[in-house]
């Protein structure tokens, strides 16, 4: 807008460096748990998710084979591995082979062991216990180590949380139920919605002006009001708990702004199309039918992508009109909630399972975003 | 039946039913009952006794079924009974009504039929949509009314109120409501204004204000796992995997549990709702600065305005009106927040909300009476919005 009187503003790169300063701080979190949805609980715990990104040390301990696989070589006792076990994990800083003194040794040292023979450990890993007696005991050796590890990521936890049958907490049936959920809770209000918000912009009748004023004053009432009536309900007309009485109280509750939103974009279509139409005889329901709902697929896509995220990211009527004691409906807010109390501290579940119910509502978002911002213009601005 | 196959049939049942629902009943209305022709007095004769069945009968005799078995006879001396009787006699009259509006006596001619028609088929369109909202949305008001009344002893009075009124949680969430009221809607405009301000001069301004946006899309309780991570403690002695903590320690400080600080942690759950919140700001605000008429721009910088007096004396006051919106939505948003507390603290260490003491109430203490008081204190803190909504929707109309 300074371009308009001919010279340009000196704060441009202030304006710069500001934008990206916000777009990194609100892109921060979500990153931070992204990339611990990507490593292992070791890592997590060793460090923070924004030194991922480079090497790291990590204090490790291992034991070495047990004294039942020692071998005779050469008249010596001998007992033989790789601490890393065919993974690598990056290079041996130092070692030590007591709690005490971790970091007594470097790589290459032979070391004397206190119940006799002599240990090495290689840079590669590789270590090799001798001894001109045999290795007694059951337990194999202690290692302890300083490694310094590469960067390294894995999608073993999105494979654990998503595939693995013996997992009980395998957010797959979480997200079949919310899907569930949410399918019919998106389609049937706007169906619904459409036809009603067809009445109110486009027929005369007494009383019109009054429900659009209710609609409007119902947009605002809070569902919290609507629990326990409607829980009593439920269970007096026999639904109880489940699928049908979520959908309906998702259709009742997104009924508001779906009339509203294509009442008011409804109402915007060119009169003379519907006038000609009527004129050429045409009755209400085909008018509607042909030409009022093929015109209106921008606001119908608006509410579809908002009632679609507030289902799919609801806690509240999933809690309440859902999930029963018996959990088998559970949805993926509910069981990350759960887990929260269960696991606090497994950042690797957390982070994989947030990350799962997540997924689907960014997508829709980046897919479908220009109709998203369409309607919140529709649904706010007077 | 699994779930999905369960979720299918419903769809399919939902979608036909009200597909099914629309159409056939317009198709009779059009077709049987009120053609766009005229009907001799036989013909009419017919439709009438059959209308007087289907519309009147068969419906009346539901009502009093219904009448019976849930309000029952036994109770018609009471309050109560004699409320719901009087409503089920007003409905039968009025089934009587329509019947008869519907199905004239005597021949008819077709403009008769047509314009009859017309008044029916908006009730028509209307009809699934009025059911819904007023079971799901308005019989729920008047209904937690009743329940917040209802004492513990069975009374009717203000029991419930005095009780909620005399505990302590029930004033922290009040005071923590105020809080956020002020500070979420008052952060999340002013980000959502200078986001906007800022993005809207720039060339890669929509992927930055996309990038912001994002966590519209992200659930509540996501959202919260998100920002548990950064807020995440570990003891003095072990590296922090939280940033804060990370970035505190680096500075000199201990580590600190900020969920658990007084006071302090409410501000903690605030800045996660800000952090989603912002970007519907961002939006709104940024498509009302595109609706600010360049004149009124130009004509500051030809009287020699700089960029900051540009903005706040020549661009804010003319979006006043579009900020108060967004300050008014999030304020509704703010009012019923639920999740996130539900999900960091659970109300705990000082961080109660009124929805959070809500649930509390209805779900764990199985208390709905002070459960159902706490809902009409929300309810009550959400009606000068609601009023105000209606009167403008009235004045736009006019």
């Amino acid at each position: 807008m300074d371009n308009i009187a001919g010279h340009k503003s000196s704060l441009t790169w202030a304006v710069h460096l500001s934008v990206a300063f916000l777009v990194i701080l609100w892109l921060f979190p979500t990153v931070g748990l992204f990339v611990s949805s990507f490593r292992t609980a070791d890592q997590i715990s060793s460090s923070g998710w924004w030194k991922a990104l480079f090497p790291t040390e990590q204090n490790l301990v291992i034991r070495g084979a047990s004294p039942t696989d020692q071998a005779q070589i050469d008249g010596l006792y001998v007992i033989e591995g790789n601490i890393f076990d065919g993974r690598a994990i990056g290079d041996i800083a130092h070692w030590g082979t007591s709690s005490r003194e971790i970091d007594a040794y470097k790589p290459g040292d032979v070391v004397e062991l206190n119940k006799g023979g002599t240990i090495t450990l290689g840079e590669d890993g590789t270590y090799r216990m001798e001894n001109t007696e045999e290795f007694s005991g059951s337990r194999g050796q202690r290692i302890f180590f300083t490694a310094t590890t590469a960067p390294e990521f894995t999608t073993a936890n999105y494979e654990f949380m998503l595939f693995d049958p013996q997992n009980s907490e395998g957010m797959s049936k979480a997200f079949f139920s919310t899907l569930t959920v949410t399918i019919p809770a998106t389609i049937i209000p706007i169906l619904i919605a459409a036809f009603a918000a067809y009445a109110l912009a486009w027929m005369e009748f007494p009383g019109r002006a009054l429900l659009i004023a209710c609609v409007v004053g119902l947009l605002v009432v809070p569902l919290q009001l609507a629990l326990i009536p409607l829980l009593k309900f439920h269970n007096n007309i026999g639904i109880g708990k489940g699928y049908l009485g979520v959908w309906m109280a998702h259709t009742g509750f997104g009924l508001p702004l779906a009339i509203y939103l294509l009442r008011n974009y409804m109402v915007g279509l060119p009169r003379d199309i519907i006038e000609n139409a009527k004129v050429d005889g045409a009755t209400d329901f085909q008018i509607f039918v042909k030409i009022i709902l093929p015109l209106s697929f921008p606001a119908l896509a608006s509410f579809a992508i908002f009632q679609f995220l507030w289902t799919w990211n609801d806690l509240l009527v999933a809690m309440v009109f859902l999930i029963d004691s018996s959990g088998e409906t559970t949805v993926m807010t509910k069981q990350i909630v759960e887990m929260l109390g269960t696991r606090g501290g497994d950042w690797e579940i957390l982070a994989t399972a947030a990350f799962i119910s997540m997924a689907v509502p960014i997508g829709v978002f980046f897919a479908m975003q220009r109709y998203l911002v369409r309607g919140l213009l529709a649904g706010s601005v007077k | 039946m699994h779930p999905a196959l369960q979720g299918l049939i419903t769809i399919i049942i939902g979608v036909g039913g009200c597909v099914g629902y629309f159409f056939f009943s317009n198709y009779l209305l059009d077709k049987f009952l009120l053609p766009a022709r005229a009907m001799t007095a036989e013909q009419t004769a017919l439709r009438r006794s059959l209308g007087t069945i289907f519309l009147f009968a068969v419906p009346a005799l539901l009502v009093l079924a219904l009448y019976v078995t849930a309000i029952g006879v036994g109770s018609i001396a009471s309050a109560g009974g004699m409320f719901w009787l009087l409503v089920a006699v007003g409905l039968i009259f009025g089934l009587w009504r329509l019947k008869d509006f519907v199905f004239a006596s005597g021949p008819t001619t077709a403009g008769h039929n047509i314009s009859h028609a017309n008044m029916i088929r908006p009730w028509l369109f209307l009809a699934p949509a009025i059911l819904a909202l007023g079971l799901y949305l308005t019989y729920p008001v008047f209904e937690t009314l009743r329940l917040s009344l209802v004492q513990r002893n069975g009374g009717v009075g203000f029991g419930n109120y005095t009780f909620m009124f005399g505990e302590q949680k029930f004033w922290e969430a009040m005071r923590n409501n105020m809080l956020w009221l002020i500070v979420v809607p008052a952060m999340s405009t002013v980000f959502g204004l200078l986001a906007a301000q800022l993005t809207d001069r720039i060339s890669w301004g929509s992927i930055a204000k996309m990038m912001i946006f994002m966590p519209m899309a992200i659930s509540m309780v996501g959202a919260s796992v998100i920002w548990k991570l950064i807020y995440e403690s570990r003891p003095v002695d072990v590296e922090q995997i939280g940033i804060l903590n990370a970035v505190w320690v680096a500075m000199g400080g201990e580590p600190q549990q900020w969920l658990t600080l007084p006071v302090w942690n409410n501000f903690f759950l605030m800045i996660v709702l800000v952090w989603i919140q912002t970007g519907f700001a961002m939006v709104i605000l940024s498509a009302a600065l595109r609706g600010i008429p360049e004149e009124t721009v130009e004509a500051a910088i030809v009287d020699g305005a700089n960029p900051f007096q540009i903005f706040f004396k020549i661009k804010v006051p003319q979006i006043m009106p579009t900020i108060v919106v967004v300050w008014t939505t999030i304020t509704l948003v703010v009012l019923k927040v639920f999740d996130i507390v539900f999900t960091m603290t659970n109300g705990q260490w000082g961080t109660q909300v009124l929805a959070n003491y809500m649930y509390d109430k209805l779900f764990r203490a199985n208390d709905w009476g002070t459960g159902s008081a706490a809902a009409m204190i929300i309810m009550l803190l959400v009606t000068p919005i609601l009023v105000w909504n209606v009167r403008n929707a009235r004045k736009e109309m006019r």
